[in-house]
């Protein structure tokens, strides 16, 4: 389904970011965001959700680990949890490609 | 079964009612509040069930709500499989009483790369706690959270720690549950119970003899002092876990002198008047020597007394019993219609040894009859191991002095002439009168002698007495004129010269 977004030119990707609070792990974690979304070769979309703010929907997305990276418009959900600084890999697991490799 | 005492002793730690009697009682009162206990137990050993009673209890009896943490079933399964209890958990939920974090494994494609922490899970239980105003807290079980982050036992330990304490600082107490491998190997697999527990307990599902044998023992109270050893445990439907307290638990029962009939006069005078109100006498004997109508005389005398006597019998029918009476002139279908006796019989294949102990408890609430006999014990320790026979014995005759009932059980010998059956050995002790009832071979006839041949606090008759039976049933004759050996192999007594 996703290569029939693709040809619209839309946001292609939609992750969700689970992070806790401002500790380090979650700055680590928001950092490499950016990161992520610089270097896909397609515009990804990736929401943040503290997760202490928003417990509920913690609940609902049955989340117990932080920081998680998901894919929630597949089924089942895509999840890569704990350290997300490897862009490359992240990108990968997510099946979406990265600018440097595509050009 | 002794109490032990840890150092520190906070005297002011508050109990929190765990719903299982017996067991609050193992551990002065409860859980302490505001403390962690591990329940550790071998699968279908009963966690999850104690886990829910213990929320249960405090949602219906004590107005105070729970949060349940799942990370094995879910909680509909939960809601399902809990219902056969008695346990309303759909109604709990719709009015909030009990919340649950369902961590229950669900399809996902997961990777883990690197450091995480559980800050995700303890956001939803902390929620999920602010929603219900809980007070108990359960997870279910702390092995499925491990097995989930398999490749990182380090860190979910670290995180579990970090859980208990911030738990902690609410003021909720928390039971957490944990696998084990084997009934009596390590306390849980990861030793959850060495970083995060105050207290642990232990449930045990045991094989002996291909028999079943729940227990609960409590293992450690941080603080706080506990009863030691393993207490049998059963469970109920529309009940949940029920321990069975042992006597020893408290023997404070204090001995009446009243006496009352045995229901043969002759028996009567050799007792010096009687068994006593609140006593259990054993009726040891082969099969054929007269057990049966001794239970028989002891219901019916009891009834023309005017009291209420209850008849639980595991050796033969109800329709056996009552042509056996009626055989020795005895009408127990006249007496049940007065509602002074009932008789009940059972089949002991049917359940297991603690069941037929609560069922004999039932019964004696219901009922609250002046006399109770049981026919036979020996029927009941085929079923059993002897631990646990041991167990049920004490129990039984504990609480049938509490409740000062004149109780009078049987036991069979496996051998026609002389010997000792197992149960007799077991019950000797326990028991404040033994009646024996043997064959007794002289020259080349065999009679039947009856003898009593203890009675705690009183005067009896030590002889060997000669009796027949007839369809006015026992009649208690002349001593024995030589000196037979009841107890021996060969219970020959030595010809009439």
């Amino acid at each position: 389904m996703r290569t029939s977004d693709r040809t619209q030119g839309k946001p292609l990707l939609v992750l969700r970011l689970y992070i806790a609070g401002d500790a380090s792990a979650a700055r680590r974690a928001l950092d490499a965001r950016k990161r992520i979304i610089e270097a896909a070769a397609e515009p990804i979309n990736i929401e943040i959700i503290d997760i202490l703010e928003r417990p509920a929907e913690a609940e609902a997305a049955g989340i117990l680990a932080t920081p998680t990276l998901s894919d929630e418009t597949v089924t089942p959900p895509r999840r890569l949890i704990g350290d997300i600084s490897n862009t490359a890999h992240v990108l990968e697991y997510f099946g979406c490609s990265n600018k440097d490799t595509t050009a | 079964m002794i109490a032990t005492e840890e150092s520190a002793v906070d005297p002011v730690l508050e109990r929190v009612k765990t719903g299982i009697e017996a067991f609050d009682d193992l551990v002065m009162g409860g859980l302490p509040r505001g403390r962690t206990t591990i329940v550790g137990g071998t699968p279908g050993s009963g966690k999850t069930v104690f886990a829910t009673q213990f929320l249960a209890h405090g949602i219906t009896d004590l107005g105070e709500s729970g949060v349940f943490v799942t990370f094995e079933e879910s909680p509909d399964e939960i809601e399902v499989n809990m219902a056969s209890f008695g346990w309303n958990i759909r109604r709990w939920r719709e009015q909030n009483q009990l919340v649950f974090v369902d961590a229950s494994p669900k399809d996902r494609d997961e990777l883990v790369v690197g450091d995480f922490d559980l800050a995700g899970l303890l956001a939803r239980i902390l929620h999920a706690v602010k929603a219900a105003k809980a007070k108990r807290l359960v997870l279910d079980s702390l092995t499925q959270l491990f097995d989930h982050f398999v490749a990182d036992p380090t860190t979910v330990r670290r995180e579990l720690l970090r859980i208990a304490a911030a738990l902690k600082k609410e003021g909720l107490t928390v039971l957490m549950t944990a696998e084990r491998n084997s009934e009596y190997g390590e306390i849980s697999r990861h030793r959850i119970e060495e970083f995060v527990a105050d207290n642990v307990v232990i449930l045990r599902n045991a094989l002996d003899k291909e028999r079943r044998r729940r227990t609960i023992e409590v293992l450690k109270m941080r603080g706080s002092r506990h009863v030691e050893g393993e207490v049998p445990i059963t469970l109920v439907e529309n009940h949940g876990l029920v321990a069975v307290p042992l006597s020893s638990l408290r023997l404070e029962q204090q001995s009446s002198t009243k006496r009352v009939t045995s229901g043969n006069a002759e028996l009567d005078r050799m007792t010096s008047g009687g068994l006593f109100r609140d006593s259990v006498t054993l009726v040891s004997g082969a099969t054929g020597t007269g057990k049966t109508l001794l239970v028989t005389n002891f219901l019916a005398g009891g009834v023309a007394a005017g009291e209420r006597a209850l008849l639980v019998g595991y050796e033969e029918s109800r329709g056996q019993l009552f042509r056996n009476a009626r055989g020795w002139g005895v009408d127990f279908e006249a007496m049940e219609a007065d509602g002074q006796l009932k008789v009940i019989s059972l089949y002991p294949e049917a359940q297991s040894l603690p069941d037929h102990l609560l069922t004999i408890r039932e019964l004696v609430e219901e009922f609250k009859p002046d006399r109770l006999a049981i026919d036979s014990l020996s029927a009941l320790e085929r079923i059993a191991p002897e631990t646990g026979f041991r167990e049920f014995l004490i129990s039984l005759t504990s609480f049938i002095k509490q409740r000062e009932i004149a109780g009078l059980c049987t036991a069979t010998n496996k051998s026609l002439i002389g010997g000792q059956s197992a149960s007799e050995q077991h019950i000797s002790t326990l028991t404040d009168s033994i009646i024996l009832l043997r064959y007794i071979q002289e020259g080349d006839m065999m009679n039947r002698g009856l003898m009593v041949l203890k009675m705690r606090g009183s005067e009896h008759d030590k002889q060997i007495r000669r009796f027949t039976i007839d369809s006015k049933g026992m009649h208690l004759g002349e001593p024995f004129g030589g000196a037979p050996d009841v107890f021996g192999d060969a219970a020959i007594a030595g010809p009439a010269t």
